[in-house]
């Protein structure tokens, strides 16, 4: 028995839970937006092991992404927007990536791949909307015709139709929706009874949990059940839709959880300097993913000046004051 | 010389668009000075929000990415994205959504995903994000660009967000129930749209900046016939937008 009985089988540590969750070919949903709650300890441990083909299903992302498809992790993506606010409007590996033509793309918008994954945590096939009427998301498919038959891919992108409800011809999208086979977050809380607490924006991590087979949650903190169920209103996630619970404080670096830290712009600049080359990209890689063998090691690479730099004011949730250029 | 740079120009002039009671959609960059300069200077009463689920933070700090932290500061509400298109659309609301591209066509349909061919782009971007929802759903759009006869283009590589569509009431057959192209606002100056035609015409150009050289800047023909000149910036717009909006210079 462990520190905390009721969660014994689900807490594991960071290498566990990517060899048991994640496999060639997996498709995952990340969480998180751009520059904010990106699981980077799970992104990092999934570059360390190796792991191929990865099918990424979301919304707009960052650091995360960009690293998976620098690293070659990635074979193919569903998305909707891949940038790290000015540290790289576009994403430079996935912009890379794309224009070299190393994997199969497909984009969507942030409210479709939102919708996607609600529709496949409500265990509907497909949802209606109105968004992307008219445009080329609508228009022109991505993916090669000869992967739409494959596990996990959408036999069309999109279906344009008429809202059976009326009859004045009015237009409808449908979208399909999506059950991935893992979605990986990271969260400040959980409870030593499991349940997750998500400060600050939620993006769409609540229902990408609850549209996926399996879970992993790193976390900042363990914390009393006391104190997670004192106030239930703020919680995202009970304990049951979570298969596996990582404790990596800092586990999002350099990307920002609110009222913990803020984005890490030494290391983001650092990072848009050396990931525009293969070279060097390569030995970013090499020095901080490769090169260490636990979070712990990289955080004490970016070092305790920066790590106190970027703390969050708890009450602002940010840190006051932060030099971002 | 002007004593103000093109940044300024713009967020000021955006922001002059802006209403009390607007639900103001900002993005980063140019957009976000807009939207807090609208509300310190013009509509104190305009609330601003983000995609991802923030809604009136304090801003004390300006956020450089819509997932910024401090866009989850001194909120009324932290919620999701899903929660944020549910207002962008929301039919009792007039929102207002500032968006920018890397091309533009004549009905201001938007371009943010690819130069080239969208298999094998030349240049990839970063595509839609919320960029083509809030086109579909908001009452109206302005876009911010960098006025270029290459991003003032005919034809679109790729339509990311639908404006006018193809001008007249071609929107509204698409099954598009509101909304549509306001303005654009660029380093030169601000276009509008026909009422019946939904083309794009200059409506302003800045201090200084003459009718051939944003004619000379657009890629397809604008109707110059209304174009007044911009009211310059105020000190006091100046002051507002340097010391409280972008105090540590980040986007300025």
């Amino acid at each position: 028995m462990g520190m905390y009985p009721e969660i014994d089988d689900k807490l594991m540590t960071l290498e566990d839970a990517v060899r048991c969750f994640i496999k060639n070919g997996s498709q995952i949903a990340i969480g998180g937006f751009t520059v904010t709650r990106n699981p980077m300890a799970l992104a990092y441990e999934i570059v360390r092991q190796g792991i191929k083909d990865i099918h990424l299903v979301c919304h707009s992302h960052g650091q995360a992404l960009d690293v998976l498809i620098g690293a070659g992790c990635v074979k193919r993506l569903e998305i909707a927007y891949g940038g790290n606010g000015r540290y790289a409007p576009t994403c430079i590996r996935f912009k890379k990536a794309i224009q070299r033509g190393e994997i199969q793309f497909e984009d969507y918008s942030n409210y479709q791949m939102s919708l996607r994954f609600l529709a496949g945590a409500l265990g509907i096939p497909f949802i209606p909307t109105k968004s992307g009427l008219g445009s080329d998301l609508i228009n022109l498919e991505g993916f090669p015709p000869e992967i739409r038959k494959e596990k996990k891919v959408a036999s069309k992108k999109y279906v344009v139709t008429q809202n059976p409800f009326n009859s004045w011809g009015d237009k409808v999208v449908l979208l399909p929706a999506l059950n991935p086979d893992v979605a990986i977050m990271h969260a400040q809380y959980v409870g030593e009874e499991g349940t997750v607490r998500i400060k600050g924006l939620t993006f769409a991590d609540i229902e990408q949990a609850k549209s996926a087979d399996i879970v992993i949650v790193t976390c900042e903190e363990i914390v009393p059940r006391s104190f997670i169920r004192l106030d239930p209103d703020q919680n995202s996630l009970p304990p049951f839709f979570v298969d596996a619970i990582v404790k990596i404080p800092y586990g999002a670096h350099p990307t920002a959880v609110y009222t913990c830290y803020d984005y890490d712009p030494k290391h983001l600049n650092l990072y848009k300097k050396v990931a525009d080359d293969d070279r060097t990209f390569k030995e970013y890689l090499d020095e901080w993913v490769y090169g260490v063998k636990s979070h712990e090691e990289y955080l004490e690479k970016i070092g305790s000046t920066t790590l106190f730099q970027i703390k969050a004011n708890p009450v602002l949730g940010y840190a006051v004051g932060l030099d971002r250029k | 010389m002007a004593d103000y740079t093109d940044n300024e120009m713009m967020a000021l002039a955006a922001g002059r668009f802006i209403k009390n009671g607007d639900i103001v959609f900002a993005g980063t960059g140019v957009s976000i000075l807009a939207a807090t300069a609208a509300k310190r200077i013009y509509a104190p009463k305009a609330v601003i929000f983000f995609e991802t689920g923030g809604i009136d933070p304090s801003l004390d700090e300006i956020p450089m990415a819509v997932a910024d932290l401090r866009v989850m500061s001194g909120t009324c509400l932290n919620s999701g994205l899903i929660e944020a298109f549910s207002i962008v659309g929301h039919r009792k609301l007039h929102t207002i959504a500032f968006l920018g591209a890397a091309q533009i066509d004549k009905y201001g349909n938007l371009n943010t995903t690819v130069i080239g061919d969208y298999h094998k782009p030349k240049t990839r971007f970063s595509g839609s994000g919320g960029a083509c929802d809030v086109a579909s759903f908001a009452s109206g759009v302005i876009t911010f660009m960098q006025h270029q006869k290459r991003r003032f283009v005919e034809k679109l590589d790729y339509l990311t967000s639908v404006g006018w569509y193809k001008g007249g009431d071609s929107r509204k057959k698409l099954g598009l129930q509101r909304g549509g192209a306001m303005a654009v606002v660029t380093n030169l100056g601000v276009m509008k749209f026909d009422e019946t035609t939904k083309t794009m015409y200059l409506a302003e150009c800045y201090p200084g900046i003459t009718i051939d050289k944003i004619v000379e800047n657009t890629g397809f023909t604008i109707d110059v016939s209304q174009a007044v000149e911009s009211a310059p910036p105020t000190a006091e717009e100046l002051r507002i937008l340097r010391e409280e909006v972008d105090p540590q210079k980040l986007i300025l």
